[in-house]
């Protein structure tokens, strides 16, 4: 094989292997924190008070309308270039100082931008709740409060599994664009591979090969836990047929 | 020697259709981030130093050149790829790329410096960039030698697409240096308004031994395919040429106030 050159990936697997631990814990931070964040304001999102759900609409509208990268650059670039900002780096503000590291950047930037979409997408769920299941809370007696904990929510959540599956994936490609920012994450390590070789077929391939490895992993647990939570919205299977 | 004359004339023939004796028509690559050595003028067309030589050349050769804009990290693979013909982009000539691409005589000469807030202690030497943060673009010089050199051993390498960022994190106070073609920084920072209060940290390196000089090259050159040997040599002459009759300092004039043909 003359196009691909197995000892350039032999030879940098440890930079492989250090860029693709960065992508994971970056992007299952972002989508853990986004999650933490994406529940509340799901409901927040739904307010019948404007003044509660307009600064929702507005948030996910700015950042399901502008791509991520644009998001990353505006954080780690744009703040950085900030004379107050930079006057509270030498001051040496640990809030402000945050803000240098390019990893925060990356991860914040990953976070609102997973934030937005997940919430929109609970709050799509919450909406489309079928209505006897919310009369049926009500006639038990339960608070609107008690019926959205034990009912709409933990139901909504079951139906957003399917959507959720796709956003985690998506911010597993998304986060490529951490090298942006200098972050060496998988994406990075082949760029780095790239350059040092001239060799984009084996940096590109291997790469992209272990994207699809974990890609298939996530589909894996995603298939294994809409066969938990979401079985009782699956068709019947052939074992109940024959009882009919 | 006929026969290996006349193979790479066929191939020359079948893969180019261009007549092995001479080049008439050739394409040239640039990056056009790299001021004032090449760079994007506002209606979108290159311009710089290495675009008014590589006119020059084609002019002495009597070529018809045309232009193409290429991201420096994919310069290399697009030329083997053939979408162009030269790289005309302020290559520095190493060791490296020549296992991949033949290289012209230089058109100038190329130190390595580290740039940082003036007055700054650091030299370019591993001692003294102990748990320093050193920006370089990646896939330069610069980037191999600091990566050959410095990386990992208390020195952390931070790598940019481009050298725009890196001074951009040197000014927020993100890394505490960048690591520079002495051209690049002198014409696209220092003698420029953003790069006020920033100045060379120690002196131009040019590599202590032959093993450094191998990595920070031999000078800048125009970089073409391997078996693309009469490109070479018509390249080879023109350069020549212009050196001659002084188009080449006419050019450099109109850029630098000093030579950087070097010896």
């Amino acid at each position: 094989m003359e196009w691909f050159d197995l000892t350039v990936v032999t030879g940098s697997l440890p930079e492989f292997w250090r860029g693709l631990w960065m992508t994971l814990h970056l992007t299952a931070i972002a989508l853990v924190v986004g999650f933490g964040f994406a529940v509340p304001l799901s409901i927040a999102r739904l307010s019948k008070n404007p003044w509660v759900s307009a600064p929702v609409r507005a948030y996910t509208y700015f950042f399901r309308g502008t791509p991520m990268l644009v998001q990353l650059l505006l954080i780690y670039y744009g703040v950085g270039q900030s004379e107050w900002m930079q006057g509270m780096w030498e001051a040496g503000n640990p809030f402000w100082l945050l803000f240098r590291d390019a990893y925060f950047c990356a991860l914040l930037a990953f976070t609102l931008n997973t934030c937005a979409y997940q919430l929109e997408m609970f709050a799509g769920a919450i909406r489309n709740t079928p209505h006897g299941e919310v009369e049926a809370a009500t006639a038990m007696g339960m608070t609107r409060s008690t019926a959205l904990r034990r009912i709409i929510l933990p139901s909504a959540l079951r139906r957003a599994l399917p959507p959720l599956s796709n956003e985690v994936i998506l911010m597993l490609q998304g986060s490529a664009i951490a090298s942006a920012v200098t972050l060496v994450d998988l994406t990075g390590a082949a760029r780095n591979v790239y350059s040092r070789h001239y060799a984009p077929f084996e940096a590109f391939i291997f790469a992209g090969l272990l994207y699809l490895a974990v890609t298939f992993v996530l589909v894996g647990l995603f298939r294994v836990a809409e066969n938990r939570w979401l079985a009782h919205l699956q068709p019947r299977r052939s074992a109940s047929a024959q009882k009919d | 020697m006929k026969k290996a004359l006349l193979l790479s004339a066929l191939l020359a023939l079948s893969s180019v259709g261009v007549s092995a004796k001479e080049w008439k028509e050739i394409r040239m690559a640039s990056e056009g981030a790299y001021p004032p050595f090449n760079e994007v003028s506002a209606d979108g067309a290159l311009k710089g130093f290495d675009i008014d030589i590589g006119n020059a050349l084609c002019a002495e050769m009597k070529a018809k050149c045309t232009w193409v804009k290429q991201e420096w990290d994919g310069m290399i693979p697009a030329l083997m790829a053939r979408k162009f013909d030269a790289i005309v982009a302020s290559m520095s000539i190493t060791a490296e790329r020549k296992a991949k691409v033949d290289f012209t005589h230089k058109y100038y000469a190329s130190p390595v410096v580290l740039i940082a807030k003036d007055g700054s202690p650091l030299r370019p030497e591993l001692a003294s960039l102990q748990g320093k943060k050193i920006a370089v673009q990646r896939g330069t010089v610069s980037d191999n030698f600091a990566t050959k050199y410095w990386d990992g051993k208390g020195v952390e390498v931070v790598r940019y697409g481009k050298q725009d960022e890196a001074y951009l994190d040197l000014k927020s106070g993100r890394v505490d240096a960048s690591f520079v073609d002495y051209w690049e920084a002198y014409a696209g920072f220092l003698t420029k308004p953003e790069g006020s209060g920033y100045a060379v940290a120690g002196d131009q390196y040019f590599g202590k031994n032959a093993e450094e000089r191998a990595v920070i090259g031999e000078g800048i050159g125009i970089a073409i395919r391997k078996k693309d040997k009469e490109l070479k040599e018509q390249l080879n002459k023109a350069l020549d040429a212009v050196r001659a009759n002084g188009s080449y300092d006419e050019i450099r004039k109109k850029y630098f106030p000093m030579d950087i043909y070097g010896q």
